[in-house]
């Protein structure tokens, strides 16, 4: 029994911690909100030094093979950071898509590239209808004689206007699961477009990715039956990596807040001596630190307890969005006028904490599907 | 991290169900586990103690000179998860195993170890806490409670209010003023009282769910002899402190609250709302999936202390966070019981048609006194913001 990080994981949690606060402070964050891009390659390259970007993709693809509990470790730092850029969409949601579904060709010709940090990945999920379930996955994929022709709209894609290469979720028969096909597309694919979203969150980008009989060979299919079932092991990693990034958003949010009122003062003292003040800090911490321990279990039980993974991604991603939503609401308040200003930094969290809660279902999504597995 | 356990721990838990199996009483119906007063129903936990005790399943993380097994804290672990499983009953004798205990353990003399410790692990004695009184109540170190030591015997007068299992206790630990003197916090003293003491008066106070669960204390001239002092003389606030931490643990434990949600779940799943059971409903659904997630964050959150407190890593104010989160989690989880129950939730105990016997409308009221008990909410948010956040200090007297 034990239950907490190892040396190794405290490490990677501090020399990211290290990394982030020097490579990553809040005006970079502003500095990419404010870009066309919203990333910065040379920053992805540092990433992809340190291993970062590789961090889950399998060794003999060029990756660390790291557990998804290192990848918590990591995203905690960087919802701690609000760090901006594709490294979620790239480095996980593609990623793992094209390790647990890629053939052998596409995984050699994808994952050590985006381990490398060279290629942006994607996975194109969504559609207008917002259904996070399989009847969600409508885009048309006909068979031809070359193989498959598109026909349809993602929506909601993170990262597409700076992707390499699509994992995208189509439909080759019925209604149900057993249509969900999983295909690999390159961005330069003709009678693929992409445009973009202006999202709230300046620190995610969105595109809306159109597929106009977009002809794709045959070996771009990367799972055919089983695309459902990949994809809802993909869908329970974000929910972990997400609830992470939230945990870390909200631990620093506390800290900024506690700071704050110790320094500020009305009424002639600072106003984190007053009770009404200190018991708002006191309740995120009695919400952040159980919270925590879920984010920890969930991602231990991703790798380690195949059945109850689901149920603990659902879990920490249902609490973690409703605890990161509280605590930058508070945050805000305590910082009073200031809090609400474009300048001050607060805004930043508040708005990650919004896209978090909302991005690969929500908590009423996850309570019932916790419901759904649990009783 | 690694949740698994070794084929020792496994084969030990075998060992723990069989046994359990084999002895756990009377089964526990749904949510219940609060009695008071009855006499039969004391001997029965007594002795339900006394039997885990023999079976070598209580305190075991207690060193063996005083009865424990000197195990580590997996072991006892996988014995509350067993009991928890099984449905046991809790255990009478909790106070003295909790709080007193380990108090002793860490400030006792040796003469006070031998003497008290094994018989709180075999239910011999029973504790109670003399903390609380009339006019201090948050502020605890305003006590006024008099002892004016007088050769070898300290001569206690005053009261003590919210004592819970007074009426049938046999030994309190008691804060008392030794020096009206000194500036509050180092002018109490910690004491062992024999409740069978000349000049003790037990009045039992009806709590707002018509129990007798506890009581007033009166003290008068009641001799206790200086070696039931406990640490040094005037420094009964640091012991106190000591207890306190330990209190707030047992008050927060997770096992209850996951016994509570279970109870919740089975009647959700049982009672009928219009048409369906009420675990069917969607919004009761939501309700109960956000409950079980609390639920369960606590579970693992203990799991982290549990292996902060075998690599000898300080809790902090783990303490306080676990009194708070838990006991207002148990009162929500109660709250969501009468809500499925609906109209079947005003029935009282002693009605016809009562669901679970009743137990609901109690653990609602009950577990709001848990709220307040062992330091309300408010003052672990005090806590918590001052010792663990570095907050401020409020202008107290």
């Amino acid at each position: 029994m034990d239950f907490g990080l190892s040396e190794e994981q405290e490490l990677l949690q501090q020399s990211a911690r290290d990394f982030l606060t020097r490579e990553c402070p809040t005006t970079f964050v502003r500095e990419m909100m404010r870009s066309d891009d919203g990333f910065s390659r040379a920053f992805h390259e540092k990433m992809a030094g340190l291993g970062w970007t590789g961090l889950v993709i399998p060794q003999r693809f060029g990756g660390l093979g790291l557990s998804m509990l290192d990848l918590a470790v990591l995203a905690e730092e960087m919802g701690r950071a609000v760090m901006p850029g594709p490294y979620f969409s790239s480095s996980v949601l593609a990623a793992l898509a094209l390790a647990y579904a890629g053939s052998a060709a596409q995984k050699q010709a994808w994952l050590p590239r985006i381990a490398a940090g060279e290629v942006i990945g994607t996975l194109a999920l969504l559609e207008a209808s917002d259904r996070l379930d399989a009847a969600g996955v409508a885009l048309r994929c006909a068979k031809t004689r070359t193989g498959y022709r598109l026909n349809g709209v993602k929506m909601f894609v993170t990262d597409a206007h700076v992707a390499d290469v699509l994992v995208v979720a189509g439909r080759t028969r019925g209604h149900g699961a057993s249509g969900v096909c999983l295909l690999v597309v390159p961005r330069d694919t003709p009678g693929v477009s992409i445009a973009s979203l202006q999202s709230v969150d300046q620190t995610r980008r969105l595109s809306e990715v159109a597929f106009k009989n977009a002809d794709v060979p045959a070996t771009a299919l990367a799972a055919d039956k089983k695309g459902w079932a990949v994809l809802q092991r993909v869908v329970d990693a974000a929910c972990v990596v997400l609830a992470a990034d939230s945990l870390g958003g909200a631990q620093r949010a506390l800290e900024m807040s506690v700071e704050y009122a110790k320094v500020r003062e009305q009424f002639g003292r600072p106003i984190g001596s007053f009770q009404a003040i200190k018991h708002m800090a006191a309740e995120m911490v009695s919400e952040i630190e159980p919270a925590r321990a879920l984010v920890w279990y969930a991602a231990y039980a991703y790798d380690r307890e195949p059945r109850s993974a689901t149920r603990a991604a659902s879990m920490a991603k249902a609490r973690l969005s409703d605890v990161y939503t509280r605590t930058t609401n508070r945050a805000v308040q305590i910082h009073g006028g200031i809090g609400f200003t474009w300048e001050h930094d607060m805004h930043l969290w508040f708005k990650r904490a919004k896209w978090n809660e909302s991005a690969f279902g929500d908590p009423t999504f996850h309570r019932e599907r916790v419901a759904q597995l649990a009783f | 991290m690694d949740l698994s356990y070794t084929p020792e721990q496994e084969a030990f838990r075998k060992k723990v169900r069989v046994w359990i199996r084999a002895n756990v009483p009377v089964r526990e119906k749904d949510g219940s586990g609060i009695e008071y007063g009855d006499p039969k129903r004391i001997a029965a936990l007594k002795a339900w103690q006394r039997q885990l005790y023999e079976a070598g399943y209580v305190a075991m993380g207690w060193p063996t000179e005083y009865g424990g097994q000197g195990a580590d804290v997996v072991q006892q672990t996988i014995v509350n998860e067993e009991l928890l499983l099984a449905r046991a009953p809790g255990l009478i004798g909790m106070m003295g195993i909790q709080m007193v205990g380990p108090t002793l353990i860490q400030f006792g003399t040796e003469e006070q170890k031998q003497r008290y410790l094994r018989r709180i692990l075999t239910a011999e004695e029973i504790w109670c806490q003399g903390y609380s009184e009339p006019g201090s109540g948050s502020d605890l170190a305003s006590l006024k409670t008099r002892a004016e030591l007088v050769g070898d015997e300290f001569i206690v007068n005053g009261q003590k209010v919210w004592t819970s299992n007074a009426q049938f206790a046999d030994w309190m630990f008691c804060l008392v003023r030794t020096d009206p003197s000194a500036p509050k916090h180092r002018g109490i003293s910690y004491l062992l009282i024999d409740m069978q003491s000349p000049g003790i008066t037990v009045r039992p106070l009806i709590q707002m769910t018509g129990d007798p669960g506890f009581n007033e204390v009166f003290f008068e001239n009641v001799r206790v002899p200086r070696k039931n002092l406990v640490g040094e003389l005037n420094q009964g606030w640091l012991v106190a402190n000591a207890t306190l931490a330990h209190e707030r643990n047992m008050l927060g434990a997770t096992t209850r609250t996951q016994q509570m949600f279970n109870g919740l779940l089975r009647l959700a799943q049982r009672h009928q709302r219009y048409g369906r059971t009420a675990a069917e409903d969607p919004v009761i659904r939501q309700r109960l999936a956000d409950l079980l997630i609390r639920v369960e964050a606590m579970k693992y959150h203990a799991f982290r202390q549990l292996t902060d407190s075998i690599k000898r890593r300080s809790p902090g104010i783990g303490a306080s966070v676990n009194k708070l989160v838990s006991t207002e989690l148990n009162h929500d989880i109660a709250a969501a019981a009468m809500e499925v129950m609906g109209s079947f939730g005003t029935l009282a105990r002693s009605s016809r048609h009562v669901m679970d016997r009743g137990v609901w409308p109690v653990e609602l009221m009950f577990t709001l006194g848990l709220i307040i008990g062992g330091g309300t909410s408010q003052i672990q948010k005090n806590i918590i913001s001052e010792r663990g956040l570095g907050m401020p200090r409020e202008h107290r007297q």
